[in-house]
């Protein structure tokens, strides 16, 4: 656990126990068996954003805390410790993007919003099952004073909720170019915008996008027309960084519930962690969690410090918590048995959200890739 | 195939006699369809595919090599792999399956009583008897001789008290072959094995939901079931040998024929949904697990033509299980993640039904290193039994 001020001990300690008062995994179960389309329950948002989670990386001239993003993982990671599905993740996600490019106006109008939780933001990126990117195809045509959207965007995370879109077009060049794409503020009722909300394996809100001439005013350009790109990726690397905070709060969680279980369950007359088997195997987790850890401490605080190796440090952490989200999460169910199996049980709900997570913002070889690019190899 | 099969002169009559009578009965429309595991999930089958059953019910043919006496084959292993290659090249699935023909049809066989076999085999070779597992329970799994259904001696019939769970298929089982405790003094040797006809007042069956959303099997309840004395398969406390018998049978089953990543047809198609999902195969994952499917469908050949040759199982059959069911899972696994976003839908728009289907199977075969033995258990069984290493002390 990195080292934390007052005020970062004091937030996390109330996120942990509102969690496990307010948003236990039974919380998220009932959400999901009621078939909520949202993928998340109304009420616990309205208080994560009384609690001021929503204004965490928004600086207080906004309305926020500007407590960062190291802050906002500890909140994230308590959240996922119980699977707690809400939009603070794609908000945050679309609010680093107007906090890395967003001029005064657009500033003012949405932050103070945003950090009320009064809206509730997106991040439309994907085109193509697999991230990608520079992948662009969904057109931002210059029609008059402003610019006309068409295109698609795919498994848009709270895509369908969303108030505010930011959406990435190309403006110019060729598909895979990251030269002539450009960031869009879209509300999310434009007309010409069709949503439909998936029902995904994890039970989360994601939606496929349609863009049937959405027009938008000049003044919805996010920085730069055609230079988007290192915008994008920048916001990117916020969402992926407090991603991976989630994840590893679900491992955590998945790992101490199996450890639990190693500790209780009988068979041949011993406890099953009496068995080398598997007491090895948990060794294991330890390590990877103890290992996953720094890098995702170390890439949240480098956001904050705007450090310049932030891009290789997220990609180092998201890579590293994929493997351990996948290693934990089958862990998880093998190691529990015929119960692990059933639906009752939680690990199945973990082992859903573990894989939803991997593939969103780039999977473990993804990251892997845009590391050794990073590095010179 | 071998040379010698090829030249064997018998054989090719065989083959010849085996092709004309599936050329005039198997209906081209289930060609490549699996019917066989329909009857677990409580599907009745109609039309071609039903009469596909009846026709390989009466012939014998779903079960080959069992006697003609009960109405099986009566073929000999290498009549049943001419069998098997003429379906196989036509496109032809055994249509008759279950746990029945799987692993309880051979343990009859072995140890079943005249009476019994002449009762039980009939209904397993015809596919119209339903039959499930009543072993684990709640305190008896990885520790199956920990169980403590009890089957109290009444004069002429049994009083069984218990509860089994995870039983497949439960729900529609007409029978089931259950281990009870017939000695409570003694672990292993206090175990007797007993067929308790499902239909018998005071069974209870719940079904349980899987993570996948099926729910294939159920908790079983047992108050003061009557079972008549008759039905008590083998000695009196003599039930481990024989449920263990069964597990072989089981779990042969499970790495061979159930792995469906072990035949080699099925993992050639990664590389085709591959191409439509992410183009390419860079980074040699996709062969990497062709590879292992190959790997492992040349050493069952091997395993095969050994056993063969050598009379009897050999002890590469022991990996089996384990080989068999990682490489499923690691291919389930490989398809979710080629998928992308597409692999990660529950239901509805947006995804295709193969797309759902590929992903309800990913979260049900995490099963496979759990049933009929867990992965853990099938590698003490490997190092103790094979390998001679002993606990430590
Ligand atoms: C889909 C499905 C279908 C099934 N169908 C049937 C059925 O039809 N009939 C039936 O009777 N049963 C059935 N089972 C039950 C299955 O056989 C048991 O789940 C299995 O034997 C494991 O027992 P358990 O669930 O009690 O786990 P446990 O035995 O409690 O095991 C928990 C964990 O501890 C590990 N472990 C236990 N002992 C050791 C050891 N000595 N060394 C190392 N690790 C150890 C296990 O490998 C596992 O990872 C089914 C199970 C599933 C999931």
């Amino acid at each position: 656990m990195a080292v934390l001020t007052e005020e970062q001990s004091m937030l996390r300690d109330a996120a942990k126990s509102w969690v496990s008062e307010k948003s236990p995994v039974t919380a998220f179960r009932k959400m999901r068996d009621s078939g909520n389309e949202d993928g998340f329950d109304k009420a616990a948002w309205k208080e994560i954003a009384e609690m001021g989670w929503t204004g965490i990386i928004i600086p207080e001239e906004f309305g926020g805390s500007g407590l960062g993003y190291l802050t906002l993982g500890l909140v994230l990671e308590e959240m996922g410790r119980t699977l707690t599905a809400a939009p603070l993740l794609s908000t945050a996600a679309a609010t680093s993007a107007l906090l890395i490019a967003g001029n005064d106006a657009q500033k003012k109008e949405w932050l103070p919003k945003l950090a009320e939780g009064k809206a509730i933001a997106a991040l439309a990126v994907d085109e193509k099952s697999h991230h990608a990117p520079s992948h662009m195809t969904l057109e931002a045509k210059k029609t008059g004073g402003g610019y006309t959207l068409n295109g698609k965007k795919l498994f848009v995370q709270d895509g369908g909720a969303a108030d505010l879109l930011v959406v990435a077009a190309r403006t110019a060049g060729k598909a895979d170019e990251k030269n002539g794409i450009t960031l869009f503020l879209v509300p999310g009722n434009a007309s010409g915008l069709k949503r439909t909300k998936l029902k995904s394996v994890d039970s989360r809100g994601v939606a496929n996008l349609e863009f049937h001439n959405v027009e938008v005013p000049g003044s919805a350009v996010l920085g730069a027309v055609d230079n988007g790109f290192d915008v994008l990726d920048a916001t990117l690397d916020r969402a992926r960084a407090a991603l991976a905070a989630e994840m590893l709060g679900a491992a955590t969680q998945e790992f101490e519930t199996t450890l639990d279980y190693l500790k209780t369950r009988v068979q041949f007359g011993q406890v099953i962690g009496t068995f080398q088997a598997l007491q090895h195997r948990a060794a294991k987790m330890f390590t990877d969690l103890e290992l996953t850890r720094s890098c995702v401490e170390a890439a949240l605080t480098a956001i904050d410090r705007n450090a310049n190796d932030i891009p290789a440090l997220v990609s180092l952490a998201k890579a590293k918590v994929n493997e351990l989200a996948h290693l934990v999460s089958n862990e998880m169910v093998q190691m529990h048995g015929g119960i692990g199996m059933t639906d009752a049980h939680d690990s199945g709900l973990y082992l859903k959200r573990a894989r939803a997570a991997e593939a969103t913002y780039g999977s473990a070889s993804f990251h892997r890739d845009r590391y050794a690019r990073l590095m010179g190899y | 195939m071998s040379a010698a099969e090829k030249l064997d002169p018998e054989l090719e009559s065989f083959r010849a006699e085996a092709r004309a009578w599936l050329a005039e009965n198997f209906p081209p429309s289930l060609k490549d369809k699996d019917v066989s595991m329909t009857a677990m999930a409580g599907i009745t089958l109609s039309g071609d595919a039903k009469l596909w059953q009846e026709r390989m019910g009466a012939k014998g043919w779903g079960t080959p090599t069992y006697p003609k006496q009960y109405g099986g084959g009566g073929l000999t292993n290498a009549q049943a792999r001419v069998l098997q290659q003429e379906m196989a090249r036509i496109g032809a699935k055994n249509p008759i399956g279950g746990m029945g023909v799987m692993m309880f049809g051979p343990t009859l066989l072995e140890y079943g009583n005249e009476e019994q076999k002449a009762r039980h085999v009939p209904g397993i070779v015809t596919g119209t008897v339903r039959w499930c597992q009543g072993y684990s329970e709640p305190n008896a799994g990885s520790d199956l001789a920990a169980l403590r259904t009890q089957a109290v001696d009444k004069g002429d019939h049994y009083l069984v008290n218990g509860q089994k769970i995870w039983t497949s298929g439960a729900q529609f089982a007409d029978w089931c072959f259950c281990l009870v405790r017939t000695d409570n003094s003694k672990k292993h040797e206090g175990i007797s094995f007993l067929l308790i006809d499902m239909k018998s007042p005071g069974v209870e069956v719940r079904p349980i939901k899987l993570i996948s959303g099926n729910s294939p099997f159920c908790e079983t309840f047992f108050t003061d079931v009557k079972v008549p004395k008759e039905n008590l398969m083998g000695p009196l406390n003599g039930g481990w040998t024989i449920g263990k018998r069964l597990l072989q049978f089981e779990r042969a089953g499970l790495g061979s024929g159930g792995g469906s990543a072990g035949r080699g047809g099925a993992a050639q198609g990664i590389d085709e949904i591959a191409k439509k999902y992410v183009g390419t195969d860079e980074k040699g994952r996709i062969a990497e697990h062709q590879m292992s499917a190959r790997a492992f469908a040349l050493t069952i050949a091997r395993a095969q033509a050994e056993a063969k040759s050598n009379a009897g199982p050999n002890q590469t059959t022991s990996i089996m299980k384990n080989a068999g069911s990682k490489l499923q899972q690691e291919r389930a696994e490989l398809l979710l993640e080629i998928m992308g976003s597409q692999g990660l839908g529950w239901e509805g728009e947006g995804f295709t039904r193969e797309e759902i289907e590929s992903t309800r199977a990913w979260l049900g075969g995490k099963a496979v290193t759990i049933y009929g033995g867990t992965a853990e258990i099938q590698n003490n069984i490997i190092a103790k039994r094979i390998l001679g290493l002993l606990d430590h002390q």
